[in-house]
Formats: C-alpha cells, sequence, structure tokens
C-alpha cells in the first residue's frame, strides 16, 4: 500500500515541510526538502528515527538528590519512554564518576547509560562550602 | 570586624560565563581570581539542563548541560582559582569594590584590581505578565520546574499546561511526559512558535503534545491549588477574543515566558544598561562603562546557545587580565554599533579598536528567507555571511578583522543589517 508521512526537518533554520512516500515500506520519494541532507533526514525518520536519551536517577548521600544520565548512543525513538521507566528505579550510591556506566545494554539496544556529571558525596561537598 | 581581600580580579557567578571567564584569566596569566558563587555547586543551570544539544560549536560535538559544565570544573579545579561556593555577593560599586558574605568567612570586604559580571538571568515570572486569577500553589516557572524534577528529584504536578513554547518551556513539556504527568499542552501568544523546530519535534511531536498557536492563560482558578486555568485566542494585537474561553483542568501551570539579565548589581555600580537587552552595555573587549568592570555570558544578554555564552566568557576574561596585567585602559574613542534593517540589537554595543578582531552577535527582528547578514561601514564591508533562513530565536554571529575595524573607526560608522539576497546572484553560493 502506498502512504505518505509528513515530517519537519531539523537541521537548520528552513525548517522544511518533507513528505514521504513509500510502499510497504519501500522509500519511493522525498519532496520539500532544500538540500540532500533534509531528504536523507526523512528516510532516517522514516525507516530508523533515533534519540538520545537522557533522564536522572537517585543517588545516595549525593551533594544533590538526582544524577543525570544520558545514553552513549542514540537509540530507538519508540524505545525512549520504556527506557527513561526502566531507569526510574535505579539507585546509586556517591561519589559518582563523570561517565561511570550506571546501566549496560539498556533494553538490548547496545547502549549503555553513563553519568554526565561527577557527583560528590554531601558531606564532602558541606566540608568545601 | 571585616576581612578586606584584594585578589586581582573577583568573577561574579560559576555558571558557564563564570567559569569560562575565571579560565580565561588565568590562562592570560592572572594568578589571584576569586570566583564567587551563591549556590552549593559550579555550573550555574547547566546542571539541571540535563538534555543534549550543547557544545557544538566549542567541542565540535554535542553534550548535555551536565556534561559541559563539567568540562569546565575539571579545568578548574586544576587552577590556582580561589572558588567561593555559598557566597552571596550583596554591593558592588563604582570603585569596584564588592560587600560579600557566607557562613564561613562572614562578610567580605573585597577591593579587586577588576570585576568580570557573570550572573547570568533569571526567569520573568506570572507577575510580570499579569495573569489574572487567584494565586494558588502550582504556578511554576519552566527553571524552577526542570531544577525541581532534575536536581531534587520532586514532581511539581501531574496534569501540566504550558504557557510559552520557548526551549525551556518544550524541554519542560517533554520531561514532565517522561516523568509521568500529562502535559495537557502548549500555549503560545504570538502566532509562531518560540523555540528551536529541533525541540518542537523531538519534545512536542515526538510525545503528542499540542501546540496552541495565538493563544494565552487568561484565567489562573484554585484557591489553594491550581485546578484549572481559562485558556482564550488572542487577536492580531495579542488581545484575547471575547467568546473564545476555554477552561482547562489541570494541578500545575508552568510559564516559559522569557528571561531576564539579572543586573541588580550592575545598577548599584552605576553601570549603563542597553534597554534593547536588558544588560550592560560594552565594547568589544567586554568592558562596561564603569572601567575595570566587564561582563559575559547572558547577564549582558540573553544568548541561545552557550557556546556564545562561553566566546563572550573568553573575551572578558583574557580583556580582564590584560587591564590588571598590561595595564590597557578603555580608549577614549568609541563607535557605536547601528542596528539597521531587520536587526534588533547588536552586542557589543560599542567598538573602540584595540588592534584585535571582534565579534558581533544579533536577533533579526522578524523571520527572512535567502538574506545576507553585513556588518559594514560605508561602502566598506567588514564582514558577510549568507544565510537561507534567519529566525528571532537564533543569534547570528559575525567576525571582524582589526585592519578593517580600523578603518571602520576612522570613518565613524560601523553597522550591522539583514539584506535580501539579490535575485541576479541566485542560488549558486
Amino acid at each position: 500500500m502506498r502512504r505518505k508521512h509528513a515530517f519537519t526537518c531539523i537541521n537548520c533554520p528552513l525548517s522544511c515541510a518533507l513528505e514521504l512516500t513509500e510502499e510497504d515500506g519501500e522509500v519511493l520519494e522525498v519532496t520539500g526538502h532544500e538540500c540532500e541532507v533534509g531528504r536523507r533526514y526523512a528516510e532516517e525518520e522514516f525507516r530508523d528515527p533515533r534519540r538520545t536519551v537522557t533522564t536522572t536517577v537517585r543517588v545516595r548521600n549525593g551533594v544533590i538528590p538526582q544524577l543525570p544520565v544520558v545514553s552513549t548512543r542514540p537509540m530507538p525513538e519508540a524505545l525512549v519512554r520504556e527506557a527513561v521507566k526502566a531507569l526510574a528505579d535505579v539507585e546509586v550510591d556517591a561519589p559518582v564518576r563523570d561517565g561511570q556506566v550506571i546501566y549496560r545494554d539498556l533494553l538490548g539496544t547496545g547502549a549503555d547509560i553513563i553519568a554526565a556529571r561527577r557527583l560528590d558525596p554531601r558531606s564532602r561537598a558541606d566540608e568545601e562550602g | 570586624m571585616v576581612r578586606v581581600r584584594r585578589p586581582d580580579l573577583v568573577v561574579i557567578g560559576a555558571g558557564p560565563a563564570g567559569l569560562g571567564a575565571a579560565l580565561a584569566a588565568c590562562d592570560a596569566g592572572l594568578k589571584d581570581v576569586m570566583l564567587i558563587e551563591r549556590d552549593v555547586e559550579l555550573g550555574g543551570i547547566l546542571p539541571q539542563c540535563i538534555h543534549d544539544g550543547f557544545g557544538s560549536i566549542v567541542f565540535g560535538e554535542t553534550l548535555t548541560g551536565p556534561q559541559y559544565a563539567q568540562r569546565y570544573i575539571d579545568r578548574l579545579e586544576k587552577s590556582d582559582v580561589e572558588v567561593k561556593l555559598n557566597t552571596m555577593v550583596l554591593d558592588l560599586r563604582p570603585d569596584r569594590s564588592l560587600t560579600a558574605v557566607n557562613s564561613r568567612d562572614g562578610v567580605m570586604e573585597i577591593r579587586p584590581k577588576a570585576v568580570i559580571l557573570a550572573m547570568g538571568c533569571r526567569e520573568r515570572t506570572r507577575h510580570q505578565i499579569l495573569i489574572p486569577g487567584y494565586r494558588p500553589a502550582g504556578v511554576v516557572c519552566a527553571g524552577a520546574a526542570q531544577r525541581d524534577i532534575n536536581i531534587e528529584g520532586l514532581m511539581p504536578g501531574r496534569r501540566v499546561v504550558i504557557l510559552g513554547s520557548g526551549d525551556i518551556g518544550l524541554i519542560m513539556a517533554r520531561r514532565f511526559t517522561l516523568e509521568g504527568a500529562e502535559v495537557e499542552g502548549v500555549y503560545e501568544i504570538m502566532d509562531h512558535p518560540g523555540g528551536l523546530t529541533r525541540n518542537l519535534v523531538q519534545c512536542l511531536h515526538d510525545y503528542d503534545i499540542p501546540l496552541h498557536l495565538s493563544h494565552t492563560v487568561t484565567f489562573i482558578h484554585g484557591r489553594k491549588r491550581v485546578e484549572a486555568v481559562t485558556v482564550s485566542r488572542v487577536d492580531e494585537n495579542l488581545k484575547p477574543v471575547p467568546g473564545t474561553e476555554r477552561l482547562v483542568p489541570c494541578d500545575t501551570l508552568v510559564l516559559s515566558v522569557g528571561l531576564i539579565p539579572e543586573n541588580e548589581l550592575s545598577k548599584r555600580a552605576g553601570i549603563s544598561l542597553d534597554p534593547a537587552t536588558g544588560g550592560p552595555v560594552v565594547d568589544e573587549r567586554m568592558e562596561t562603562s564603569v572601567e575595570g568592570i566587564f561582563a559575559c555570558g547572558n547577564v549582558m544578554n540573553v544568548f541561545d546557545l552557550v557556546d556564545y555564552v562561553t566566546h563572550t566568557a573568553e573575551t572578558a576574561g583574557r580583556s580582564a587580565a590584560e587591564y590588571v596585567l598590561q595595564g590597557i585602559r578603555k580608549r577614549g574613542e568609541c563607535l557605536r554599533v547601528r542596528p539597521g534593517r531587520n536587526v534588533k540589537f547588536v552586542v557589543p554595543q560599542l567598538l573602540r579598536g584595540y588592534g584585535e578582531e571582534a565579534h558581533f552577535y544579533f536577533r533579526v527582528s522578524r523571520p527572512e528567507r535567502a538574506v545576507r547578514a553585513r556588518l559594514s561601514s560605508g561602502d566598506l564591508l567588514l564582514a558577510e555571511r549568507k544565510i537561507r533562513m534567519v529566525r528571532p530565536p537564533e543569534m547570528v554571529r559575525l567576525k571582524a578583522d582589526p585592519e578593517r575595524l580600523k578603518e571602520a573607526l576612522a570613518r565613524g560608522e560601523l553597522d550591522v543589517q539583514v539584506v535580501p539576497e539579490e535575485e541576479t546572484k541566485g542560488r549558486q553560493g
């Protein structure tokens, strides 16, 4: 079956309104793009849209209560909600190193979840204050 | 007994601007640098901006806010900068002396040779946009909600309406949704979105959150806690249209309605402010109207990219070091940069000509396709960039070389303008 999908290009301020036509998953045509980047973007967004996952996990005894984390590579867009949910129950202890692996191979995507900062334990930070 | 301290340089605020400025001053050879921060840790707003997209210009890769801050914090810890956390600057005077206080040192009298203002900006609140209604709990600024969720681990509400489609509002629409809240919609008084397209797609469209353009909140309901808001369509003069009211049940109203450079201290010091930017008038070395006081980052103008904040901070840090070490004093001569066609304002506002290259940042007044951004002095072109599309949320930067700046100074005029691409030249560029 032939279907059309609409996307808005995010690669420059032009924000081209893209339209991709496919038949049974095979891309037939992309229109509305002003450059090659737009055409590629529409195909990626249709075939395999990906997003970098960022959220926070709870940290025990840290200078602040939440630790920001980030995926080491973009994950399938459809899995982002599930990924954040899976990380909701994770708790770590301070100190945390910048880049420390918090969760390995999340949802079988091959992406690790790492700490996006260093997080010192509460007591040390108070002494420094 | 009040202690008197005499460092070479005091930097006020340890967000991206203050971190970049303090490090640049050290790199330029300044030894005795004091960095003052009122929060419990370094980084300013960055630690709570957990989304990615920072640093593409400075580092050539996209980082999250905490990662961007961490790179500077790591460098700072290896430097000789003296960091004063949990410390509030109470006063700054025209002679550059400051009064600061914390619970360990008590009240400090500080008389530095130079000062860099890096206080950043703060959020516009409900009271500044005059939303009628009751005054219940549950009306919160987007950045404050971001801090609650990302730093404190607290949910400000479960059923959320967002007013304003600036980037923070869009980012928080996604964040609330991922944390299990229901975002009823984003309402924007203008007829175009305030944030970047990237955020419209990845924060709203990905999560099926509706964006209502030309709409605003016209009443807040609820005596103790927000129970609902009334939203209305607005006409071309941004006035609510009677008969278009709709009641939206919610427990939280999130406001993303603008940022204001935080210049209370600048005013105390008698520094001239620019009504167009809300920040100090500065020259190309980021020096303000008061000698030896420099400014950088969002305190001088709210930037769209942290990379630009870092650039202005590095200029301010280097300039402050030159001021202290080499005695480079402000030149009397100066030229006011004129915002021309489709240019809302330009920073720096002044050119004095120190024989160095200079960067000028500006915002356009309205969206326009196929243009050239131009920095010129009569028929002399100092810088030009061809741009396919300019929009008010995205700042444009132009760089000019020392020779041409000198020539412009001699000619006595410098203009920034956005001109339509000539049809004859086509699109071959």
